[in-house]
């Protein structure tokens, strides 16, 4: 590990001695996430496909939909189920959904098919797994808000379907009360929770290389832990002590980085 | 009050089905199961804009 200064800050990044809890919950994102990772200004070359835009296309719909159902809800259904303008609101964010949901579904057929859930992410994965059922959970009470013969139909189907499993009592379709809470406040929360926390692993784990590089790219050898884990503190020590062995890892300036020696 | 309910019905239609024997489909999702397939497909086609400017 690189033991820098923060400019500004003060406090180096990796202070050995934080004794209470905030310190070593510092040290600990500080080490998992460090800020050049959380907003790299650089991305692999392989990130220059179309196949890794549909993540964010997730997010500016769902940004939308978060957007249009606050208009909404602050007007209240007099206003979007009677006026064009009420109207209008409440259909972008019907079509947000729409794209939202298109743009989900592509991305999780891309991340399968590249298999992106190598090397360490299955947390990414299984996050972007619950942030869909979350969502279809959001997107079917939002549909019974609808307070029309649609949302009739699917609430007395859907009750039947909720009471086998045994959560009718708790999640109950016919309150229209209970549903509005759920659909503008837990849902939407939920969701949002899922995916910042989808988007911060994505961040933690940089971005899957593709399938050939799997044997070849520095990132995904790095990532594998044992030998990174084991490499490092050993590197780092040895100059010190063995100065028989330079020849062995070359003692130049960025030695504690193994990434230049391979290959 | 009359208006929210004729709105309200107005949005309720059967909506058009495909079918081939015995598998039948509703236009809209018909409709967004295909956008899916031609957006994976051109994901994977189209090159990425301004891809040449930095390697
Ligand atoms: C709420 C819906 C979702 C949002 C907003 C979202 C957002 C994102 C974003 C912005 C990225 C990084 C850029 C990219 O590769 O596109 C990403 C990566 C990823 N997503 Fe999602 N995602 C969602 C749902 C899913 C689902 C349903 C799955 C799979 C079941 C999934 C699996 C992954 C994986 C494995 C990666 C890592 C790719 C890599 O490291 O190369 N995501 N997601």
């Amino acid at each position: 590990m690189t033991a820098q200064a923060t400019p500004g800050q003060g406090a180096p990044v990796d202070e050995a001695d934080a004794h209470t809890l905030t310190g070593r919950a510092r040290r600990w994102l500080l080490r998992k996430l460090p800020p050049d990772k959380l907003l790299p200004e650089d991305q692999p070359s392989y990130v220059m496909s179309w196949a890794y835009v549909f993540g964010m296309g997730a997010i500016a719909s769902l940004l939308w939909i978060i957007i249009s159902g606050i208009v909404l809800g602050l007007n209240g259904p007099q206003w979007y189920h009677v006026s064009s303008l009420g109207s209008f609101v409440n259909s972008t964010h019907l079509w947000s959904v729409e794209l939202f949901f298109i743009f989900m579904v592509v991305h999780l057929w891309l991340k399968f098919w590249m298999a992106a859930w190598r090397g360490g992410r299955a947390l990414t994965w299984i996050t972007g797994v619950i942030s869909f059922v979350v969502s279809i959970v959001a997107a079917f009470t939002g549909y019974l808000l609808q307070t029309n013969f649609d949302s009739q139909w699917i609430a007395f189907e859907a009750k039947d379907a909720l009471n086998a499993v045994g959560v009718g009592a708790w999640f109950n379709v016919a309150n229209l009360g209970q549903l509005f809470t759920w659909h503008v406040t837990l849902l939407p929360l939920a969701v949002g929770a899922v995916v910042v926390l989808h988007v911060l692993l994505v961040r933690v784990h940089g971005v899957a290389p593709p399938l050939e590089a799997a044997e070849s790219d520095a990132q995904l050898l790095h990532s594998r832990p044992e030998p990174a884990e084991a490499a490092e503190p050993a590197e780092a020590a040895e100059p010190a002590e063995v100065p028989a062995s330079a020849e062995s890892s070359g003692t130049q300036p960025s030695g504690i980085e193994p990434r230049g020696a391979a290959q | 009050m009359t208006g929210w309910l004729v709105a309200s019905v107005g949005m309720v239609g059967d909506g058009t089905y495909f079918g081939w024997d015995g598998f039948t489909i509703q236009s809209g999702n018909l409709i967004v199961i295909v956008v899916m397939i031609i957006l994976f497909i051109l994901a994977l086609v189209l090159p990425f804009p301004g891809g040449k400017r930095r390697k």
